[in-house]
């Protein structure tokens, strides 16, 4: 038997989050390096498992399947393919950097740490379900530790009415989801949750059309999809800075994943008969979304909306429901998680000096923290899809995707690039350069080494994706693949 | 007739109790009164021992009758057996060091006297020994609700429960004598053949008047709505740790009967709709009034109220999943709703006060405490990798395997609701200041030992459900293969 590396990188999280609970409340290092350490062994466990993915073998590779409840045909199923390799890829290294930058939390680390590291197995598990039941099982462990993070360790002037908000937003979301899976599991008549064999189960076409809105809205809430992308800035927002990398990072796609996994992979006739009008709501994300990122005077605000902005990227690359296209999000989920989980850390640096988040306020921090804004504008132009940086693997292929199908749509969508770069380079222009306020004179420090290698390396992935985008289309390219196969052809 | 062994094999974990209950007197009579706090440590030992030596006398695959037919010996009576005593074992824990509680005998007997009726409230195959054995439950609780004497409040609700018990047990006990009069007999399995002997259309009404008598005092013990009023105060009245037992063990006893009586003796096309009803009721009104609660364990009882409405969808689904569905959301409210209580208690117990204002900071005083309190409401809430997430999700399955979509939906949209308030006492736990919430919170061995048990069994019961599935679905088997 093969090491068992998928179940390693899922329980790692917990295990290390329990005894991390175990270690005395006042020993507040000891509870930070056992973190680090924690989160140095996923990284390394993920990075490990997705370069020893075979592309050209392609389906699901490092498969591990043991009973859970045979009666029901509930399996602990774990499979990495194309399209979820990243993602575990991703969520790795949003969790190490997570923990590089969250050093300075001082109020109940060890509780701190112990819940994001249950959030991260819920993380890890959806990513590398391969059955329905676990599927839910891991997303629901994703959810409820978000409210405890935001609330307990938020931005006192909204974390409670926001946390409260998105736990109730996703958790309705996934029990409407629920009701939809376990309608789709008597309705096989296979008596299993295993997905692999659900996706051959033949669904009637009516069927299909009749749960897929259930099954994909439920699981998409939490992907921010519009009109039920509120509870998102807010929560972004709201929350303290490793957990605005978590949750636009990593949370998101979880959102986006499940509805791609559950529901085009298992519903793939409901999801062409659908599609055309989600690609319109996903339409409204892109280009509102960028919008009303550009008006926003609050740092944080702007990012979170900028992040429904891209989130409507992913999920209109897999309403197009063809290759180019859902390549190009495939790649976008893993691209602006990392270029996201770094600007939430910039705002969390630049607050953690400044005391403040609006723009006008702000300005000349560059000469302060110089390797911060070279992290933003690395951040910056992935955001606008140049060329060389990851941005553009992923944005480009989504346009052409869009073109093939829905040529109206790409135009009215590429009006979001323009307001995206309009918005990134005030923020550049305001906060970074100009000059410095005449309060934040003296005051200002640069950023620690620990924060200073999370900026690095996650630039570094950026760029490493741009230049070399062979590291990860390929094996993209090979989930695609699999899906259009479900899709019939095409 | 000879007695012999083999006839006290179904009834050996009533005699096992009766034992415990006569020791525990003697002991109590025989030790100096600060060494009866220590009655507690041998109730709960004495219940664990009582568990291990039923095992071997556990029942086959068909159930038998015996006892003149007054007890249906199967895996259903078993399985519910053994967690009732299983919530009087960690009860007696809880209890020990309550301050006029813990430290008398008398606590200890009565709750294994409640147990013992309990038990044969789960095998009860006659109306007569149902009756009795009913009484049997009540009459002890009745006494503890009301423990504390100069206590007024806890007077009361065990006068208020005394009051509403015996007017449900009464009106249960007509239906009772109208189902004897139109079938002629008392035997359980017994009565549903000679209706359909005796099936004449003049007798419809008088069968649905009797089913309706019936719910009303099976609604009684389970609270489910219109028949809940009593469970709010008292559970607030009475001692923290016999308010759990109510709530858990009682109810659990409660749905032991009703689960036998409806599918032996009235058809499902009857009680489906009316149950269906109920449910939604019960599951709407505990929700939505336990939002507006400002005391834990008025929380805890609305809280109680709509769990038994979730426990409802599954008998109205009436297939084998239904069923076992029903006997594993039980066992994982028990433990989850056993471990609420208990923290509860240890909470109160230094905080002299159960309002939610005493939950402040608790996760500053004593985090172990609060991260015990998290896990206890995330699995009522139905969070993974707790309890109380599978077992929902076993309700839902069954409720869409019957067909019954829009019961499901219900119960989805009231575990919302329940989300809300469950994750509000959490931000008082952790994210809330109090003055106090430097100082200590001490809490006895037996507090720890009793809510590590229960910690573990929330998280046994929702992850590695395989044999507790299987063991429930035995369980089911007894009524419906």
């Amino acid at each position: 038997m093969q090491f068992p590396i998928l179940s390693f990188i899922v329980f790692t999280p917990i295990v290390s989050g329990l005894l991390i609970f175990l270690i005395p409340a006042d020993r507040k290092t000891e509870a930070r390096v056992a973190a680090l350490a924690a989160g140095l062994l996923a990284l390394l466990l993920s990075i490990w498992a997705y370069f020893s993915y075979d592309v050209a073998a392609g389906g699901y590779q490092f498969v591990e399947q043991y009973t859970w409840l045979p009666m029901l045909g509930i399996s602990y199923h774990v499979g990495l393919d194309g399209m979820n390799a990243p993602l575990v890829l991703l969520t790795g290294i949003v969790m190490f950097t997570g923990v590089l930058i969250s050093w300075g939390v001082d109020d109940r680390p060890r509780e701190f740490f112990g819940f994001l590291f249950i959030l991260a197995t819920g993380v890890f598990g959806v990513f590398v379900a391969l059955d329905l039941f676990m599927l839910f099982f891991f997303y629901e462990i994703a959810v409820f530790p978000m409210y405890l993070l935001i609330s307990i360790w938020g931005w006192k002037v909204t974390r409670e009415y926001a946390a409260m908000k998105l736990t109730l937003y996703l958790f309705i979301g996934s029990v409407v989801a629920l009701v939809g899976a376990l309608a789709m599991y008597f309705v096989s008549g296979l008596g299993t949750f295993d997905m692999i064999a659900l996706e051959q189960a033949g669904f009637s076409p009516e069927f299909q059309r009749l749960v897929f809105p259930f099954v994909f809205f439920g699981f998409a809430v939490l992907g921010g999809i519009f009109p039920f992308h509120n509870w998102s800035p807010d929560g972004h927002v709201a929350a303290p800075t490793a957990v605005s990398m978590f949750h636009a990072g990593v949370l998101m796609k979880l959102g986006a994943f499940a509805a791609l996994r559950v529901g085009i992979m298992l519903l793939p006739e409901g999801a062409k008969a659908h599609m055309w009008w989600i690609i319109l709501l996903t339409l409204v994300n892109v280009v509102y979304g960028a919008f009303i990122a550009s008006v926003q005077s609050d740092f944080k605000y702007v990012i979170g909306f900028s992040s429904v902005s891209h989130m409507g990227l992913v999920a209109m690359g897999f309403a197009t429901l063809n290759k180019a296209g859902m390549l190009g999000a495939g790649i976008q989920m893993f691209s602006h998680g990392v270029m996201t989980a770094l600007f939430f850390a910039v705002v969390g640096m630049v607050y953690d000096q400044a005391h403040t988040r609006e723009i006008p306020n702000l300005g000349g921090f560059r000469k302060a923290m110089p390797l911060v804004a070279v992290a933003f504008i690395v951040g910056g132009l992935v955001s606008m899809g140049m060329p060389g940086f990851s941005g553009f693997v992923a944005e480009f292929p989504i346009f052409m995707g869009l073109w093939g199908t829905y040529p109206w749509i790409a135009i009215a969508a590429a009006i979001s690039i323009v307001v995206t770069a309009s918005y990134i380079i005030r923020i550049i222009g305001n906060v970074f350069f100009g000059k410095l306020p005449d309060a934040f004179e003296g005051h200002i420090r640069d950023v620690n080494a620990l924060d200073k290698v999370a900026l690095v390396f996650l630039s570094a992935v950026l760029i490493i994706v741009g230049v070399y985008p062979s590291i990860m289309v390929p094996m993209v390219e090979s989930g695609v693949t699999y899906i259009l196969r479900l899709l019939g052809g095409a | 007739m000879l007695l012999n062994i083999e006839q006290f094999l179904p009834i050996l974990p009533e005699v096992l109790l009766l034992i415990l209950g006569l020791l525990i007197l003697a002991l109590q009579m025989s030790l100096p009164k600060p060494q009866h706090r220590n009655l507690g440590w041998v109730t709960a030992v004495g219940m664990g021992l009582v568990i291990l030596f039923s095992l071997p006398a556990r029942p086959g695959t068909e159930p038998m009758y015996v006892w003149g037919g007054m007890i249906s010996y199967d895996w259903l009576s078993f399985t519910f057996k053994m967690l009732f005593i299983f919530a009087a074992g960690i009860t007696a824990l809880l209890a020990m060091d309550i301050e006029g509680l813990g430290t008398r005998g008398e606590f200890y007997v009565l709750m294994i006297a409640s147990t013992i009726g309990m038990c044969f409230m789960a095998s009860a195959a006659d109306l007569v020994m149902l009756y009795l054995s009913i009484e049997t439950v009540s009459i002890p609780l009745y006494i503890l609700a009301g423990f504390f004497i100069f206590d007024n409040k806890s007077t009361e609700a065990g006068f208020k429960y005394l009051l509403f018990g015996a007017l449900s047990s009464a009106i249960m006990l007509f239906g009772f004598t109208l189902l004897y009069g139109m079938a002629g007999t008392t035997r359980l399995p017994h009565i549903v053949i000679s209706l359909l002997q005796n099936a004449t259309s003049g007798l419809i009404p008088a069968y649905i008047g009797s089913l309706t008598l019936i719910l009303v005092g099976f609604g009684f013990k389970i609270s489910a709505v219109p028949f809940h009023f009593w469970a709010p105060d008292v559970y607030e009245g009475a001692p923290t740790p016999v308010a759990g037992f109510l709530s858990t063990a009682s109810k659990a006893a409660g749905f032991a009967v009703l689960v036998r009586v409806l599918l032996w003796v009235f058809p499902a096309e009857i009680w489906a709709p009316l149950l269906a009803a109920i449910s939604v009721a019960t599951m709407t009104l505990g929700n939505l009034v336990a939002l507006t609660q400002h005391n834990i364990k008025r929380m805890l009882a609305y809280s109680s109220i709509a769990h038994a409405g979730y426990a409802l969808i599954g008998v109205v689904s009436f297939s084998a999943l239904g069923l076992i569905s029903v006997v594993y959301y039980l066992l994982a409210y028990l433990i989850t709703n056993l471990a609420a209580f208990g923290i509860v208690s240890a909470v109160g117990r230094v905080t002299r006060s159960d309002d939610l204002t005493a939950y402040y900071g608790l996760s500053r005083r004593s985090p172990y405490l609060a991260l015990a309190l998290l896990v206890a409401l995330l699995s009522l809430a139905g969070m993974p990798p707790l309890a109380g997430f599978v077992a929902k999700v076993f309700i839902f399955m069954a409720a869409i395997e019957a067909g019954l979509i829009w019961l499901a939906v219900m119960g989805v949209l009231n575990s919302i609701v329940g989300l809300y308030y469950y994750l509000t006492v959490l931000k008082y736990v952790y994210l809330y200041r109090s003055d106090g919430d430097t100082e200590p919170l001490p809490v006895s061995r037996s507090f720890t030992v009793a809510i590590a048990v229960l910690i573990a069994g929330i998280l046994l019961v929702g992850t590695l459900f395989s044999p507790w599935f299987n063991w429930a679905s035995t369980a089911a088997a007894a009524l419906f293969n």
